[in-house]
């Protein structure tokens, strides 16, 4: 921010991104694209832009660095007004990802990445070893640097793709659908990666999807729009999920939202109850007083350092004297304090004994985790 | 420049331009004899194998080949070189070493076009063909030629065009044709005027030539050409017109 | 030249010794010969390249700047040059100026399909990162275009080639001048020789070109644009025998 010779915005302090009452009519529309949008990006956030075909999501994020030129309004990047500079020292500042990579065909990997820095005037060391951080940061093998990018898979291109984007260490990146045109293993993995690596650098991402599930799972902040560019709601999405503002946000979400709102809470996160559990040196009596008194037809059996090791039926109980002479089958559905309450929920519902049995890292056992426990978890 | 115009319009007004072999029309219309031969006949040596080898989709090769050559080779050199043989054989001057000559450079864009457009023949509509019964003679008759016909009638045009374009330089090997006053001209400033009547001539010609297909064309192809096709086609209408005249 | 026919009937086609002879003069030809092919594609180049940058930044006037190209192109060269006496008379200018007309065409359309052949999105993303537009197309935009640029040229270098032989006419002409002085002095060796020295230029060009394309081009898998003028099976047959290091 220098300050003197641009229009600085006095708030900007952890706020890298404001659009300000932005809008977009293209000439001979009717309606406007993009209809006075007001919308604060914080700063080391991933906000993800979402909502139906014509809502002006992609509008919206193009005119950011100004690809698209806005009709009306303002957008600050830095406290800066984007329209006091110079169009290309704008953009050799902001990060850009698009759905089809648009690596330089005719440039190697190692080139491609190294564009912004070059444009910059970077001096050839200073290049080389960003591009080489860059391919390990991004899990790029470096042997890829020297090759073209047509020799590389969808996904590698994706990531070469970031790599460009994060060259220069631009302090916000922009990304257009970057892993829609990737097949459904290879965008998991992409979308892991970018968490990882967001937990690493901390830039401002304006991400734009159409897939909610997608937004949920990077986003620290979803803002849903509506055609026209409408703001229906931002919220985190876990509270977007427990309360929508209305019909439209709602059927956006979808209609399995209580699941959704699993997926973003862990065991640790919930109540644990007490489960029928006996020590393997305990009798057979003792394992039917601990079923009686749970009401369960079951008991889980730990050994004595309190792992837990399986489960017996009531039946097998008949004609023996101890735990000890029999052999516990194993859980199913065994979960610790990291796993997602949607996982949970799986495991429990295809499970024999209905129920998930929460473990430490070591194995021991910790309590036991029932639907009533996870609706507990929602409902709070 | 002024004494060349004065060049022109003194014959333009004589007697001599308008009558006699050595006048326009009759010089004209040696000249368009000669094309329409030249085609003609380049036509019936360059399409049935075309449509063959297109019918059988194989000779891509050939094709390409084909039109690299006929572009390397200048017909200046061409006619010239079939000179001396065609003497010698008796075939005499003028006439024949310039028919072959423009035969040959007749044949390469016909071929090509003809070859390319068969062979593009949308594969839903020999499909359907062959599930209608149709045999290979029937295909080709009733489905491919027809489909391939303005590429065809493409390829002619370029060819018409190139030819009579370069059948001015029959004049050279004495063949009397619009070529003649030119090329004289060329050597005796005397003979200017002659040389640019006879060059506006050409030139009409050729544009009148190009003009008739491009109406063909159109007539024949009401339905628009798929986008595609048009970059990929061997030999698009001005680009060979002039490949050595 | 009704009178050709007795003494050309007696000669052999050629005669080596007379060949032999003449070396110093199939050296000055030969030069005159690339001389007059080089200045012509590379003046021709230049102006066609003007004008497809001017027809890709304006749209509109692509239409007018090829149909004007083309008017010129189907000019009979022979006509050509009468139509430029009055006004350059014979000799080299005259030749100059009709040869670099023949090569507008072809090197404008294949320049500027080319440039229409850049991935739309290599352009988005070039220009997202902050290119200015006319860094991008010296940068990105021409080097893309390459292959189908290299194809024009070499058309346009080909049929040069065989058009200085015309200009034999107009007082120039390079290995023409054996053709043409061979007719006026029905000396078939002069013919013959004229015509198979410009043949093997042609054909040497042609080939210099293709193994150009081939240099030019290392980033090439299935990409290569399509070129006007030319069949595109044969390109792509030829670019994906070439290392196919598909997705890994």
């Amino acid at each position: 921010m220098t300050g003197a010779a641009t229009t600085a915005d006095p708030s900007a302090e952890d706020v890298a991104i404001r659009l300000d009452h932005l809008t977009k009519t293209y000439p001979g529309a009717s309606r406007p694209a993009v209809d006075g949008l007001d919308l604060t990006i914080p700063r080391g956030e991933l906000v993800a832009l979402v909502g139906p075909s014509g809502c002006g999501k992609t509008t919206t994020l193009k005119m950011i660095n100004r690809l698209i030129e806005p009709t009306g309004g303002t957008v600050w990047v830095g406290g800066v007004d984007i329209r006091t500079q110079p169009t290309h020292e704008l953009r050799r500042g902001i990060g850009y990802v698009i759905q089809q990579a648009g690596l330089f065909p005719h440039r190697t990997v190692g080139d491609n990445i190294a564009t912004v820095p070059k444009l910059l005037g970077w001096d050839r060391g200073r290049t080389k070893a960003r591009v080489e951080e860059l391919a390990d940061l991004l899990r790029l093998d470096r042997g890829l640097l020297g090759r073209y990018p047509a020799a590389l898979s969808g996904g590698q291109q994706q990531r070469v793709g970031v790599a460009r984007a994060l060259a220069a260490d631009p302090p916000v990146l922009l990304m257009d659908e970057p892993y829609s045109a990737v097949d459904p293993i290879v965008r998991s993995q992409l979308q892991e990666e970018l968490l990882t690596l967001q937990r690493e650098v901390h830039k401002t991402i304006v991400f734009v999807t159409h897939d909610i599930d997608e937004a949920i799972k990077l986003a620290n902040r979803i803002a849903i729009l509506n055609v026209g560019g409408i703001l229906e709601q931002v919220d985190s999405p876990a509270e977007m999920l427990r309360a929508p503002r209305n019909d439209f946000v709602a059927d956006f979400l979808g209609d399995d939202r209580g699941i959704k709102r699993l997926s973003l809470m862990t065991v640790g996160d919930a109540s644990l109850s007490k489960g029928p559990v006996v020590d393997e040196s305990a009798s057979a009596d003792d394992a039917r007083a601990t079923m009686a008194e749970l009401g369960y037809d079951w008991v889980a059996v730990c050994d004595g350092a309190d792992r837990l090791r399986g489960w017996v039926g009531a039946a097998e109980l008949d004609g023996t004297a101890s735990i000890g002479e029999l052999t516990p089958k194993p859980f199913l559905s065994v979960v610790t304090a990291d796993t997602t309450l949607k996982a949970a929920l799986d495991g429990i519902v295809t499970s024999r004994t209905r129920v998930a049995m929460a473990v430490d890292d070591d194995g021991r056992y910790l309590g036991m985790l029932t639907v009533d426990d996870l609706a507990e978890g929602v409902t709070a | 420049m002024p004494e060349i115009l004065r060049q022109l319009w003194d014959y333009l007004s004589s007697d001599a331009a308008w009558s006699g072999n050595r006048g326009l029309p009759a010089l004209t219309w040696a000249h368009v004899k000669l094309s329409v031969l030249a085609v003609m006949v380049a036509a019936a040596i360059a399409i049935p194998p075309a449509v063959l080898l297109g019918h059988i989709r194989r000779g891509g090769l050939l094709a390409v080949s084909v039109v690299n050559i006929g572009r390397a080779i200048p017909t200046f050199a061409i006619i010239a070189l079939l000179l001396p043989f065609s003497i010698r054989y008796g075939f005499g001057l003028g006439f024949w070493p310039t028919l072959v000559a423009l035969v040959l450079l007749a044949i390469p864009p016909i071929f090509t076009n003809t070859y390319t457009g068969i062979r593009d023949t949308p594969p839903d509509a020999l499909e359907a063909a062959r599930g209608m019964g149709m045999r290979a003679g029937e295909l080709m008759r009733k489905v491919e030629v027809p489909v391939a016909w303005p590429l065809i009638i493409t390829g002619l045009r370029v060819s018409a065009v190139q030819v009579v374009a370069t059948a001015t330089l029959g004049a050279l090997v004495g063949y009397r044709n619009l070529g003649t006053p030119i090329i004289t001209g060329f050597a005796q400033s005397s003979q200017r005027g002659p040389l640019l009547a006879a060059a506006i001539a050409v030139i009409l010609l050729a544009l009148l030539t190009d003009a008739a297909f491009a109406w063909a064309e159109r007539r024949l192809a009401p339905w628009r050409r798929p986008a595609g096709r048009r970059a990929d086609v061997a030999v698009t209408a001005p680009e060979a017109a002039a490949a050595v005249t | 030249m009704s009178h050709l026919g007795g003494a050309l009937a007696a000669e052999p086609f050629i005669r080596w010794d007379w060949v032999r002879d003449h070396t110093d003069d199939i050296r000055s030809n030969f030069w005159e010969h690339v001389q007059l092919t080089v200045l012509a594609v590379g003046i021709g180049f230049v102006i066609a390249l003007a004008m497809a940058l001017v027809a890709v930044r304006w749209r509109a006037l692509y239409g007018p700047l090829a149909a004007f190209c083309a008017a010129l192109y189907s000019v009979p060269s022979v006509a050509l040059f009468a139509l430029l006496l009055p006004f350059v008379g014979l000799g080299t200018q005259n030749a100059l100026i009709a040869l670099v007309t023949y090569t507008l065409l072809i090197l404008l359309r294949n320049i500027v399909a080319g440039l229409d052949g850049v991935p739309p999105e290599v352009r988005e993303a070039a220009d997202g990162m902050g290119y200015e537009r006319w860094r991008r197309v010296v940068r990105v935009d021409l080097p893309l275009a390459t292959p189908a640029i290299v194809a024009g040229l070499r058309i346009a270098t080909v049929t040069t080639i065989g058009l200085v032989t015309v200009t034999a006419l107009v007082g120039e002409g390079g290995f023409g001048r054996f053709i043409n002085e061979g007719l006026s002095r029905q000396f078939p060796t002069e013919i013959v020789l004229g015509s198979v020295l410009s043949v093997a230029l042609a054909i040497a060009c042609d080939v210099l070109f293709v193994l150009a394309e081939r240099l030019l081009v290392p980033w090439a898998r299935a990409t290569v644009p399509m070129e006007v003028g030319r069949p595109g099976r044969m390109t792509f047959g030829r670019w994906s025998r070439r290392g196919s290091t598909v997705n890994a």
